[in-house]
């Protein structure tokens, strides 16, 4: 259920790494705890961020959700079908519901990331 | 409050079968959406959404002076109040502020049900119990008393099927008829607060599961959740006590007053009569935003830097697919079509002042044009 290609972080954020870019997104998990997606604020392209400063909003219905930037990097694409169909995150998360792409300025960052097992692991967890 | 202090309405296990994510409202553990907000909104506007709304409180009123305690007790025109009839009102404090919402039902000559919000029981029953004749017999039937509302354009057909479309025509808005469901009693009412076609249930508690299931498997009807009631309100305007009215507002300031009957003397009438006197400062109006960007409750209202006002409640439309919501505005600027920011300090979202509903249906209930009337 939980990609195994993916690399996760504790705030629900999903990486997959192609070469030097890096696509983001939200997990399954944090598109079922936020229930409908109705707005997503995407970064601008050009912005540079470092890990873990906020890269993104995503709101549903009741509420806003920061979402942080897995790795450092600069901002290289979003997913504009996200401005008039937001809910595409809650129907595939890790697919069409990708919400950027970054170029990677420090790949070593990749290793504080959890792999899927661990990711796994730390949802159980957190369920208790 | 810890889940195990939570009260459990008679159709939790029914709930948790339907896989619905349980919240806490008002002390209850409450379904908050089943297939998801959206969803279930757009089902309860198309088709039929049914609600628990076990939660909500019924007092009764009976004995030969309870029509003049009930009278002097709410705002609602109570004197010309037929077996039948039900209208909206308020039990106001001292100060005119609003202690509740409620909707008054007059069973017979000598009986009243008030149906008020859920967590407002106690303090309303309390302050009837202050007011009420020696003569007067007041009782809180709350957990004797199941409420189901079935809401949305099938509602009436589906209705009709299993009361009788006979008796279920009879049953104009803001009235009700005591029917059969399959051997049940029900008082049916035509009302609820979605602005849909819709009817509230109200029956022993014994039957709850039953008369659940039994609505569920008509053709076209959804459990609908909390989630998409309060979405469902907002889009008519609906106020919802505890945001938008408390005992810190009075009607006139949430632009209620058609639900006052000045001719009556009740309590809280002189100090709106001096309000009336001076003019409110703010007023509640609705908004819709400029996009798909929501503001929530406590965002301030602005304009050109300056703070006007208040968010007091605040979504995503899933009809208008924007944010909306109503506000305290400043009188000066509570027109129509005002351009305003609305911001907590980091996010700011471009709105404009708009009149309820929000929202307008082509197969809306038809004498439902401008908000609940008295």
């Amino acid at each position: 259920m939980i990609p195994k290609d993916l690399r996760y972080t504790k705030e629900h954020e999903w990486v997959r790494m192609e070469g030097e870019e890096a696509v983001i997104g939200i997990t399954d998990h944090a598109q079922s705890e936020m229930g409908d997606i109705t707005f997503v604020e995407l970064p601008q392209i050009d912005k540079e961020v470092k890990q873990s400063a906020g890269l993104a909003t995503v709101e549903s219905i009741k509420a806003a959700s920061d979402i942080y930037a897995p790795l450092s990097g600069r901002v290289i694409a979003v997913n504009e079908a996200l401005e008039g169909s937001p809910e595409v995150i809650n129907q595939a998360p890790y697919d069409t519901g990708w919400i950027c792409r970054v170029s990677v300025t420090n790949p070593s960052e990749m290793d504080s990331l959890m792999d899927a097992d661990a990711y796994e692991q730390y949802l159980e967890a957190s369920e208790k | 409050m810890p889940i195990n202090d939570l009260k459990k309405t008679p159709l939790y296990e029914e709930h948790l079968k339907l896989n619905a994510k349980m919240v806490p409202f008002a002390g209850w553990l409450m379904p908050l959406q089943y297939t998801g907000i959206i969803d279930e909104h757009m089902h309860a506007r198309e088709k039929a959404g049914l609600f628990d709304i076990f939660h909500m409180g019924e007092l009764f009123l009976r004995g030969p002076a309870a029509a003049k305690d009930v009278a002097g007790l709410v705002t609602c025109r109570i004197y010309d109040m037929h077996p039948g009839r039900c209208r909206y009102g308020f039990m106001l404090n001292d100060k005119g502020g609003i202690i509740d919402d409620l909707i008054v039902f007059r069973i017979s000559e000598e009986e009243f049900m008030i149906v008020v919000n859920a967590g407002t029981v106690g303090k309303d029953e309390a302050w009837m119990r202050k007011h009420i004749s020696p003569g007067t017999e007041l009782a809180n039937e709350s957990a004797e008393t199941a409420k189901i509302d079935i809401q949305g354009p099938l509602s009436g057909k589906i209705m009709g099927d299993l009361a009788g479309q006979q008796a279920v025509e009879q049953v104009r808005k803001y009235h009700f008829l005591n029917v059969e469901i399959s051997g049940m009693p029900v008082l049916l009412s035509r009302t609820g607060y979605t602005g849909e076609l819709g009817y509230e249930l109200f029956f022993p508690v014994e039957y709850a599961p039953d008369m659940w299931k039994l609505l569920l498997a008509q053709e076209g009807v959804k459990p609908v959740g909390l989630g998409a009631r309060d979405t469902l309100r907002m889009e008519m305007g609906y106020s919802l006590y505890g945001n938008d009215i408390d005992e810190k507002h009075t009607p006139l300031e949430a632009n209620l007053a058609r639900f006052v009957f000045f001719e009556k003397d009740f309590l809280g009438k002189p100090a709106l009569l001096k309000q009336q006197g001076k003019g409110v400062s703010r007023v509640l109006k609705g908004f819709i935003c400029d996009s798909r960007r929501s503001a929530r409750s406590h965002f301030k209202v602005t304009s050109g830097g300056k703070e006007i006002g208040e968010v007091t409640s605040g979504a995503f439309s899933p009809c208008l697919k924007r944010g909306m919501g109503l506000c305290y505005i400043d009188s000066g600027s509570a027109k129509e079509g005002t351009g305003v920011t609305l911001t907590d300090g980091k996010v700011e979202v471009a709105a404009r002042v708009a009149a309820i509903p929000l929202y307008r249906h082509k197969t809306q209930d038809p004498r439902h044009r401008t908000g609940k009337k008295s």
